[in-house]
């Protein structure tokens, strides 16, 4: 364990060599990160508009801060390892990880977050032309944004654990493109990507308390907007750490039985 | 010898199960709700050991079980039956003390980071096998001169030929200098002057560090030059281990004898089978026992300009083992 820093910044200039060979890519992909969040801000703009000026308590100025905050949560919470698994499996590759004295894990998560601090600059600059354009209103308060960098980073956590046990998937089924499409449905809905949680149906609300999906996306956005009481910040951090806890104790058996699974059948 | 096996292997089985479906709408219609499941016996109850440093071939046509072994002792795969010990490890518990020591080269796989050069994952595996600076300076240097690596380590491995990739993957399956050394059709698809030079290095590595090697190849000449005991599998079972000419010696009822007369017109069916005849150079093949007789018979009968005797070519010989252990 006491030469992880050492791997971790190792494998930081390795992802950072990699992703600069593709400068386009990363644009291009820096475009879709902003065109879902911008969509749905357009969307709700014109409807709080056309309703006289605001929907469940959100203005259109309201609607610009949620989508403009949640593109730079949903970014920094951001995984692609479901789809880095299906390949690694079917491909065989992952068999050179497995003769690696070190957890597969640890190179995920290296390769994430120096991927998100080579894009975040630019996604910065965006938020700021979006700021610009849209006129968000923010009602920034000290104790919510002390209480957001705590809830940031463990919806990062909780995520990055999560799409990483869901990936997965790839060592059971070859379908795992099918098994990310149901997974990302019902994330849009229930992480607060489509609108903010507070304006749907209560069965919805109560399912998106319930399941982990919010506690990785919207809470932080609704934390720092000012729309969460002390109280229920609080309640948020303890559910992220419920979830986090749960996370670390299925990870080992989820990688155990899934390398038992690779393990017969090999690749 | 006195020292303990590297590696030893006894009643290993691997057995997989494969869903089998045949062709037709019926069918993929009737596996919706009923897969049938096949089992299919890749390894058979294998036993064997390698003394350190050594270095043995392992042979057998395609699916005869070989990749599926040499991955049960590297510990990506999990046996169905039978024992393993690597350096006193078992595989497939992949504890770091045993990954550390051994390594697995894939011909037809790479580990090395596509866009990037080698000299990048080079240095990623040297953070993760915890080798020391220097050590790594040092090994990197070795290798970079005995493999001629020189620029090609600045270059994305993409921009490299299949020479090139395969000896910087080499290199890097070898930078935390693994003890026991598995290599899996190391020489595939490499051109002739490419594959010697691997051959070399694997010889060179073996005597520098002491390293048992277990390898695959579907090219003999690189068994021939590298190994002098052969371990022979087909259809997952063992038909034989031992010396590479005990091997010859065995398998072979025949020898082949080389006429050269001064035209092909004459028959020569009366003194054995007939192979081939160009140039007047007949290529007769004859009972090992006969070969005295007919050299004799040949000699006195025909007016022959020169006369050879020789074992079958080896890729012959292990036709033949193949073939005789299928019957």
């Amino acid at each position: 364990m006491r030469d992880l820093p050492q791997i971790y910044a190792q494998q930081f200039k390795t992802s950072l060599a990699m992703m600069l060979q593709y400068r386009a890519s990363l644009v291009i992909w820096l475009i879709a990160h902003v065109l879902e969040p911008l969509i749905f801000l357009v969307v709700w703009s014109a409807v709080s508009r056309s309703s006289g000026g605001s929907v469940g308590g959100y203005a259109a100025a309201d609607f610009a801060a949620y989508f403009i905050v949640l593109m730079l949560v949903n970014h920094v919470t951001y995984t692609w390892v479901m789809y880095e698994y299906e390949y690694e499996v079917r491909h065989g590759t992952l068999s050179f990880a497995l003769l690696k004295p070190l957890h597969p894990i640890h190179s995920n998560i290296a390769d994430n977050v120096s991927s998100k601090l080579l894009t975040l600059p630019g996604m910065a600059v965006v938020a700021v032309i979006l700021a610009l354009i849209f006129r968000p209103v923010f009602h920034l308060e000290l104790w919510a944004l002390a209480a957001f960098i705590p809830a940031l980073f463990l919806a990062f956590l909780v995520r990055f654990l999560m799409e990483w046990m869901l990936a997965l998937a790839a060592f059971w089924t070859t379908r795992v493109s099918a098994v990310n499409q149901v997974y990302f449905v019902v994330a849009l809905f229930l992480s607060g990507q489509l609108a903010p949680i507070a304006l749907l149906p209560l069965p919805v609300r109560v399912a998106a308390f319930i399941l982990p999906f919010r506690w990785t996306v919207g809470f932080p956005v609704e934390l720092i907007l000012g729309k969460l009481t002390p109280m229920q910040a609080l309640t948020g951090i303890a559910v992220q750490l419920v979830w986090l806890g749960l996370c670390l104790l299925l990870l080992r058996v989820v990688w155990r039985a899934g390398l038992r699974v690779y393990s017969a059948v090999g690749a | 010898m006195s020292t303990l096996p590297a590696i030893t292997v006894s009643k290993l089985s691997k057995t997989y199960i494969v869903p089998v479906r045949e062709a037709g709408v019926k069918a993929a219609l009737r596996s919706v709700f009923h897969r049938r499941k096949e089992e299919i016996k890749a390894v058979d109850g294998i036993s064997f050991n390698l003394a350190p440093g050594e270095i043995v071939g392992f042979l057998g046509p395609n699916g005869a079980g070989k990749t599926t072994t040499l991955k049960m002792l590297s510990g990506l795969l999990h046996p169905t039956a039978g024992e393993v010990a690597v350096l006193g490890h078992v595989p497939w518990k992949r504890e770091k003390a045993f990954l550390r020591q051994i390594t697995l080269v894939m011909g037809q796989r790479n580990q090395l980071v596509w866009d990037i050069p080698a000299a990048d994952t080079f240095e990623l595996n040297r953070a993760i096998f915890r080798i020391p600076q220097a050590d790594f300076r040092r090994t990197v240097d070795e290798l970079s001169e005995l493999l001629e690596l020189g620029p090609l380590l600045r270059k994305p491995v993409r921009n490299l030929s299949l020479g090139e990739r395969m000896k910087c993957e080499i290199a890097a399956a070898l930078l935390h200098r693994p003890q026991v050394v598995f290599l899996d059709e190391p020489t595939i698809g490499l051109d002739v002057l490419m594959q010697r030079r691997i051959r070399t290095f694997i010889l060179e590595y073996n005597r520098r560090y002491g390293a048992t090697i277990l390898l695959t190849s579907h090219y003999m000449a690189d068994v021939e030059a590298m190994a002098r005991r052969v371990i022979v599998i087909h259809r997952g079972k063992l038909l034989f281990d031992g010396e590479l000419a005990d091997l010859v010696r065995r398998f072979t009822a025949h020898k082949t004898i080389v006429v050269q007369l001064g035209d092909c017109l004459a028959d020569l069916k009366a003194y054995g089978e007939v192979v081939s005849c160009e140039d007047g150079r007949t290529t007769l093949r004859v009972p090992k026992a006969e070969t005295a007789r007919v050299t004799e018979r040949l000699l006195a009968d025909l007016p022959v300009i020169d006369l050879t005797v020789e074992d079958p070519p080896i890729e012959e010989v292990i036709e033949r083992v193949f073939t005789q252990g299928s019957a």
